[in-house]
Formats: structure tokens, C-alpha cells, sequence
């Protein structure tokens, strides 16, 4: 039995008070709260105070209605309706009666809210366990108080407490006004995973009528009364900054109030004020198709202030790091040198991949108004904690004068975690002294910068005569960042062993993107690891399971980041849903398994060629993600990180030339479309009682293995440089 | 400047606008009908699709002033309680995860399904190919565009 605290040192997690309008209503801290196995803090620790701090709330209405106030963003990955889910199993209310709200919009409560690093529900699994299970064991208490009964002679279920051994039945909403002066309990008993009733079902989206009907939900919908809309232009290339523009003329068109230049430069920058431009020109107006005609007049004077980079520049760069760059980061088990000298076959790979943006549909944009001593900011943002510090910064005020407030997110992928479009609505607001909307356009968007850094690895190989994969290494370079984890797979299953991260220099901004560095790596390793596997004469999948039984039986090394037996339960899963080792006509078939952000995920892929273009007929997915909360919805997260792995590595790709990128909207910019997703994916989950862990993530970085392997089937060549479309398709 | 009586989802509306104003921007920025979303500007990605009449076009080319004495139909006004049988079959099949270009997906597979009631999964890609996704949720739009056509053949 599982038992939760509820207060840490006398100070608790959970707030109660009675509910406007009758019922209870229990505040808690979404995000965190005393795990089970919380380790004692030492005397004097300080204890974090966000563990404390009440941001989620449940109403329970005398009708029996509930109400759950949940202060997440959503960014697509649905938690606005399987975090509820959690509160609601162990309340044990029937999800008919769960009403999901946005919690109300106040100071403060947003802090410490965060989408990203699918680390949601993984941060809030106690938490929200914790408050849906005070709030069912008060009941129970007022209800055993009211008939004067002890709480063990009760039960609780689907919003109903019974008399264990009689007839008095109470529903929750009938007790919950006395349940107010109940004392909040300082433990309670969780539910064993084999009692859940809604955890693990599919709930549909709580928003989706809105979403059919096309209500307001996101930053770009935001409207105020009186509000103006504002439009920015950066300069053209990374390396350019603003000098002077024609600011009278633009001033003097139709519909613009106000044109200047704007400094948005924040003292002492985060990690989320990622900024590919600090001056902007800003120019204010009443519609945006007049903001639209106003930015094509403008004539700016741009200055060079540093390098004109190209991606000649950056290819260099590249292949300069990966002979003589610094290594930043590294691992080496056994003697790889030694080993690939006695090596009977050896194989060396280069793989590559290039700038992307993020192109989330809903360009970027937010709302602020900023008066003389405080700002209001509304908008789409992962990060509202961050955005606030850096508008605090930019305007010189405290921390409490700013409020700030996230709408529906029209996609996040990471681009949302970086504050600068927010800070930049502020800037523009304060200058005009008044509420203010900004609105990038495609262009903007696209040629602002935070892109996935570009990659290039090598990989080797050394096979003994009896094909045994006896050494391993990896070199990784990335502008900036680059792109290897040295304790990742397959460190721990080969006994000479070496990986080497090298960063190396670039004036291109660039961000977390879905899955950071795994949707290189997953791509390049899994590709390597499937012609190693050919060059041993092995099946592609028997091979990697080879690898996991060594790193479960005898480890090599001390570190490992993943857990051998569940990386390679997916792919026995896989294995056996795919019926893989079954061969058909015309089906091309490739397989790859990769871990990150917690969950382990698998699959197969099967292609046909249609009209004589390699298309993917099939997907088969083998996830482990733990306890899986809302199924329908998983496999949608997951089904989508596969299209966006195809899409990506297939299709997309910035290019520079002096510093400007050469895409700029989606006519040359190519992301993935309907005709080019695949006809049918399968996802399967395996089934565990582990806490649940992310899925926004883990299903895009194999999909560009399975789907680089799938293209050799089908091409007989190999495919080492994303996008995939620029390397020479040779088909049959 | 010019003044153009508009006949959206079933009103007559009057403005005052510069005539190559996109009806993307009149319906959001000046009759505030911001379902129809802004993806690209320039016919690429479908997030700003509406109803001319039966057919589907990108509100973000077609100025106000071709507009005439067409109906202009948006996701606002495809059904008076959101119960077209296209947005029935996209709550049924939890097609959306951000929700950003759905409304457009919703207004193209409208008009497609009015014109072709009994798509194959071929005729609604070639149909859809314009929409784009950014989350991938390619084939439960594929998936939910038969369910509506099933619904609306029974």
C-alpha cells in the first residue's frame, strides 16, 4: 500500500477552504508535492519553495459536480486532459462529473508551470495523485463523522460513499461543505495501479468542441478592447544589426500609428532568452494587413556587425571540429584504439543533418500591456516563469508587478521555451504606453533563428572474425552544441568504447527542438547499427538484442542512462507485432529503438514504392512509457512524433547564405503533407506499473532510423545526410 | 479605401477597407472571427481555409474585393451548434493535439466531402494536401473525414 504525505515539515501541500457557492474546494501545488520516498532533507536545507505553492485546484459543488482548475499550457500534448484524469481516479469521481477549467488568472500561480522535456506528467504524478486522494479521504471522513462511523467502515467510489456493512449511501457533493472543517490529513493511501478505473482508458479532449467550433483559445485570437496590433522586422542575416529605417514614410502610411526602433537586450540572460536579435524595427498599427503593406515599404539601413555565415561556412566548421575541435564531454571504456587495430572488419560512417526550424503553425505572438509600474503579458509561452524575469529585467520592476498569463499554444516543439517574442511585446508596449498585440509573420517566424543546431558524427565500428562487435565509437560535432550523449546506447554493451562531444561556434541562434540532440542521434546510430548488423551477417533486430544482453548480464563501464531490459522489451514487442522476420513482396522493412526523455520506444517501418516514389505504407510502435494515463491520446502523441520524424528528416531544411536563411515560408520551406504520411500506424504499449513518463518526445527520434534503414530496403543505398530528399533516390 | 456589404455565415456586414485587404485579416482583425488562422500568408499551408459559396479557398488570397455577393462561410458559422457532421467526426476520432490548423482542416474536408461524399483514402490526401499539420495528425483527419462520410451516407 502506497502512502503520500501530504505536508512537509508541518507546512502542507494542500490547502482547503469552502467553495463559493457550496461545496469544497481543495487548492494544491500541481506540480509538486512530497513523494512517497522523499528523502528527509537534512536540518537547514532549504526546502524549495514551490513545493508549497498552490496553483491547482478541485471544487467539488454540492450537485456533485467537479471542477478541476488545471494552470497547465497546452501545447498540444493533451494534458489539460490527462492531468485532470489523475486527480479524478483517485478522487474516484465518474468522469462525466470532471469539468476541466482554466485556473483563474492571478499573480504568481503560473510560476514554476513548464511544458517541456515531456516532463509534465512525470512531474506531476505524486502531486496530482496526492490531491485527488486528500480530497476522497476527507470526504470519507465527513461522511463517518455524520453517521458516526470510523472511516475504515466505509468506501468510497464514482463520487458515492456507502456504509460498508448497511444501507446509508452520501454522494460527494451532498458532504462536501462539511468536509471543509475536516482536518487536512497529514498522509493518505493511494490507489494500488490495479484499482485504477480511468487511468489508462481514453478520455477525448476537453477542448475539443472549442477547437471544432474555431473558439478563441490562442495567443493570436487574444483581443482587448483598445488594444493596437504590432508588427517587428528584423534584420535579414544572422551577423546584421538595425542602423536607421524610413521611419517618417512608414509613420505616414495608412492605418500605422508609431514606428521605431526597439532594444530588447536583457541584462544577465537565462537560459530561455535566446535571442537572434536584439534591435528590432517595430511599427504599430491598427490591422495587420496595413502593418503587412507597411513592412514591405520599409527601407532599412542594416549594418554587418559580425560574420556572414553560409552553409559552406557551416559544413567547414563542421568537419574543422571533428578533426581538431575541443572535446567537451566524453566516455571511454576498455581500449578502443587497441581494438580496432585487431578488428577483423572495420566501419567508418559520417551522418549529417541541417538547421530546422521549429515552424509551429501559430507564429509567434503575445500580447502585453506595460504602464508605469507594472506589465500585464498574455500569450503563448512553455515558460511563464521565464518570461516574467526577463520582462522584469527589461522594464527594471519587481518580479510582483508583472503578471503574466498563457493562452492555448498553437504548437510548441520547443520554440515556446524561448521568451524573446514576449519581451519584445513588452518593449513595444511600453514605448507606446499602451496594451499591445504582436504578431510575427511566417517570415518572421521562419528567419528569426532558436533552430535545431546542424550535426556531423562519425561512427566506427570494429567486428571480430566471429562478428562480434568488439568496439564502438562516436565523435559528434554540433554549432553550437554537439550532438552525443556518452552514456547512452550502446556505452555499456561493447567493451571498447568512445564518445566525443565537440560544440563549436555559429552566430545562428539555436534552441531546444523536439527532442533535443536525440533527433539526430537516434537517426545517425540506429542507420550505423543496422549496416553494422549487416555487415555481421545478423538481423538488425537479433543484433541490438545481442547488445542488451550483454549490458543486462555484465555492463562494461559504471554509467548508463537507459535500463537494457526495458529498451529491449520494446523491441521484442515490435518484433513480435510486425510479425517481423516474415518477408513480402514489394515491402521494404526497417527497424530502430531509441530512449530518450525517460520512455523507450521502438519501430518498424514498412514501405512500398508508390508511382516510384519510396512511400511508408506501415508503422508498427512498441512504447514504454510506464503506466500509460489516457491511451487514445498517448498513441496520438506518438503517432505524431513519427510524422514529424518523417517529415523532418525527409523533407526539411534551412540553408544559409551570408547569413540569411534561404527558406523563409512554406513554398521552399518543405514540411511533411498528407499524401506523405504514412497509410497506418500502430502503436502498442507495454504494460507496467511504473510511474508514467513523457511521450511529447521519444516518438520522433527512432522514426528516423527505422525510416533511413527502410529507405536502404528499398534504394539499396544507404542514406547519411538529412533531409534524405537531397541525397540521390535511386529507386529499384 | 472602399465600403463592401459582406454576406458571412448568413449575416450582412458592412465595412470600410482597403480593397486588396485578404478576408483572412477582414474576419480577424475587423469582425473578430479569428477561428480562421493566419499559418503562412501565402497559400501553402490551409490554416486560414473558408467556404466561398460550396468552395474551399484561402482566405489569405482572396482580397474583399473579389468577394462580392458570395457567401463567405467560417468555422463559426459551418453549424449552429458545432454539429456539422465533419466537426462530430473530428470530437469522435480526438483528431487535433495543439488544434491550430483544424478549423482549416475542418473547412477544406467540408467542402471536399459536399463535392465528394464518398472519398477514397487516395481522393482525400490529393483533397487535403494543402492542410498542413504540424503535429502529425495526419491520419486521424484521414480518419475522420470517413467517419463523416459514413455518417452523412447513412
Amino acid at each position: 500500500m502506497t502512502h503520500i504525505k501530504t505536508q512537509y515539515n508541518r507546512r502542507s501541500f494542500i490547502k482547503v477552504s469552502a467553495a463559493a457557492g457550496g461545496g469544497m474546494l481543495i487548492g494544491f501545488s500541481w506540480l509538486n508535492g512530497c513523494k512517497p520516498n522523499t528523502p528527509e532533507l537534512a536540518e537547514g536545507v532549504a526546502v524549495p519553495k514551490e513545493w508549497f505553492e498552490i496553483n491547482g485546484y478541485i471544487k467539488i459543488g454540492e450537485t456533485g459536480m467537479v471542477t478541476i482548475y488545471s494552470p497547465n499550457p497546452e501545447i498540444g500534448q493533451n494534458i489539460r486532459t490527462s492531468m485532470p484524469m489523475i486527480v479524478a481516479e483517485e478522487l474516484d469521481v465518474p468522469w462525466e462529473n470532471v469539468v476541466v477549467e482554466q485556473a483563474p488568472l492571478n499573480t504568481g500561480w503560473y510560476q514554476n508551470q513548464f511544458a517541456g522535456g515531456s516532463l509534465s506528467i512525470r512531474l506531476s504524478w505524486n502531486a496530482l495523485r496526492m490531491a485527488g486522494a486528500t480530497g476522497r479521504r476527507m470526504l470519507m471522513e465527513a461522511a463517518a463523522k455524520e453517521w458516526g462511523l470510523e472511516v475504515a467502515d466505509l468506501t468510497a467510489s464514482e463520487g458515492m460513499i456507502k456504509e460498508a456493512n448497511g444501507e446509508r449511501s452520501i454522494s460527494y457533493g451532498e458532504i462536501a461543505s462539511k468536509a471543509v472543517g475536516i482536518e487536512i490529513p497529514e498522509e493518505v493511501e493511494l490507489k494500488a495501479v490495479n484499482d485504477f478505473k480511468l487511468i489508462g482508458t481514453s478520455v477525448k479532449n476537453v477542448d475539443g468542441k472549442k477547437i471544432v467550433t474555431g473558439e478563441p483559445l490562442f495567443g493570436l485570437d487574444f483581443h482587448r478592447e483598445g488594444m493596437q496590433l504590432a508588427m517587428i522586422q528584423h534584420p535579414p542575416a544572422f551577423g546584421m544589426k538595425v542602423k536607421d529605417f524610413n521611419e517618417a514614410e512608414i509613420k505616414s502610411m495608412p492605418g500605422v500609428t508609431d514606428a521605431f526602433i526597439i532594444d530588447t537586450t536583457i541584462a544577465e540572460p537565462g537560459g530561455f532568452d535566446e535571442q537572434g536579435f536584439k534591435h528590432l524595427i517595430a511599427i504599430v498599427g491598427k490591422s495587420t494587413w496595413q502593418l503587412m503593406q507597411a513592412k514591405k515599404a520599409l527601407k532599412a539601413n542594416w549594418e554587418t556587425s559580425g560574420e556572414l555565415e553560409s552553409s559552406d561556412t557551416h559544413l567547414k566548421r563542421l568537419e574543422k571540429a571533428l578533426v581538431s575541435g575541443e572535446v567537451v564531454e566524453s566516455r571511454k571504456d576498455g581500449n578502443p584504439e587497441a581494438a580496432f587495430k585487431r578488428a577483423a572488419k572495420v566501419i567508418e560512417r559520417t551522418y549529417s543533418a541541417p538547421f530546422i526550424a521549429h515552424n509551429t503553425l501559430e507564429p509567434m505572438n503575445f500580447f502585453a500591456n506595460v504602464t508605469e509600474d507594472a506589465a500585464e503579458l498574455i500569450g503563448p509561452t512553455q515558460t511563464p516563469e521565464a518570461l516574467e524575469g526577463s520582462v522584469a529585467k527589461l522594464l527594471n520592476l519587481p518580479l510582483e508587478n508583472i503578471t503574466v498569463n498563457m493562452t492555448r499554444i498553437g504548437g510548441g516543439f520547443g520554440r515556446r521555451l524561448y521568451v524573446h517574442f514576449g519581451v519584445e511585446a513588452a518593449a513595444i508596449s511600453k514605448k507606446i504606453g499602451g496594451p499591445v498585440k504582436l504578431i510575427y509573420s511566417r517570415e518572421d517566424d521562419m528567419t528569426q533563428g532558436t533552430y535545431r543546431p546542424t550535426y556531423r558524427s562519425v561512427y566506427k565500428a570494429g567486428l571480430d572474425e566471429n562478428n562480434n562487435l568488439i568496439a564502438f565509437s562516436v565523435k559528434g560535432a554540433g554549432l553550437p552544441d554537439g550532438p552525443i550523449f556518452p552514456n547512452r546506447f550502446p556505452a555499456g554493451a561493447v567493451d571498447n568504447y568512445s564518445a566525443e562531444k565537440i560544440n563549436a561556434e555559429t552566430n545562428v541562434t539555436t534552441g531546444a527542438w523536439r527532442a533535443p540532440r536525440s533527433n539526430f542521434t537516434a537517426g545517425a546510430e540506429q542507420s550505423f547499427l543496422d549496416e553494422v548488423a549487416e555487415a555481421a551477417g545478423k538481423d538488425p533486430i537479433d543484433f541490438r538484442l545481442e547488445l542488451f544482453e550483454r549490458a543486462i548480464k555484465d555492463p562494461v563501464g559504471e554509467e548508463y542512462e537507459y535500463d537494457a531490459e526495458r529498451y529491449a522489451g520494446v523491441l521484442k514487442l515490435v518484433k513480435e507485432k510486425a510479425n517481423w522476420g516474415e518477408t513480402k513482396p514489394e515491402i521494404y522493412r526497417g527497424v530502430a529503438a531509441y530512449f530518450c526523455h525517460s520512455t523507450y520506444v521502438a519501430e518498424v517501418f514498412d514501405m512500398v514504392v508508390n508511382d516510384g516514389q519510396p512511400t511508408v505504407q506501415k508503422v508498427w510502435c512498441a512504447v514504454d512509457c510506464g503506466i500509460v494515463v489516457n491511451r487514445d491520446a498517448a498513441k496520438n502523441m506518438i503517432q505524431g512524433g513519427v510524422i514529424d520524424g518523417i517529415g523532418h528528416s525527409m523533407y526539411s531544411q534551412l540553408t544559409f547564405e551570408n547569413g540569411a536563411p534561404n527558406q523563409m515560408n512554406f513554398d521552399k520551406y518543405q514540411l511533411i503533407r498528407h499524401s506523405q504520411a504514412p497509410k497506418e500506424i500502430e502503436v502498442f504499449f507495454v504494460e507496467n506499473q511504473i510511474d508514467p513518463t513523457g511521450l511529447g518526445e521519444p516518438g520522433l527520434p527512432p522514426a528516423i532510423g527505422a525510416l533511413a534503414n527502410a529507405l536502404y530496403k528499398v534504394t539499396g543505398q544507404r542514406h547519411y545526410h538529412q533531409p534524405f530528399m537531397t541525397e540521390k533516390q535511386v529507386v529499384g | 479605401m472602399a465600403n463592401y456589404s459582406l454576406k458571412i455565415n448568413g449575416k450582412t456586414e458592412q465595412i470600410d477597407i482597403d480593397p486588396t485587404t485578404p478576408m483572412l485579416w477582414v474576419l480577424r482583425d475587423h469582425f473578430n472571427l479569428v477561428g480562421t488562422k493566419y499559418g503562412c500568408g501565402i497559400a501553402q499551408c490551409g490554416a486560414c481555409t473558408i467556404h466561398l459559396g460550396d468552395t474551399a479557398v484561402r482566405s489569405c488570397q482572396l482580397p474583399v474585393s473579389a468577394v462580392g455577393e458570395q457567401q463567405i462561410t467560417t468555422i463559426e458559422g459551418l453549424s449552429e451548434n458545432g454539429d456539422h457532421p465533419v466537426q462530430k467526426a473530428w470530437v469522435e476520432e480526438d483528431v487535433y493535439q495543439c488544434g491550430y490548423c483544424q478549423a482549416g482542416q475542418i473547412m477544406n474536408a467540408s467542402a471536399f466531402l459536399k463535392k465528394n461524399p464518398n472519398p477514397t483514402d487516395k481522393e482525400i490526401e490529393v483533397a487535403m494536401n494543402g492542410n498542413i499539420c504540424r503535429c502529425g495528425t495526419y491520419l486521424r483527419i484521414k480518419k475522420a473525414i470517413k467517419t463523416a462520410a459514413s455518417s452523412e451516407n447513412a
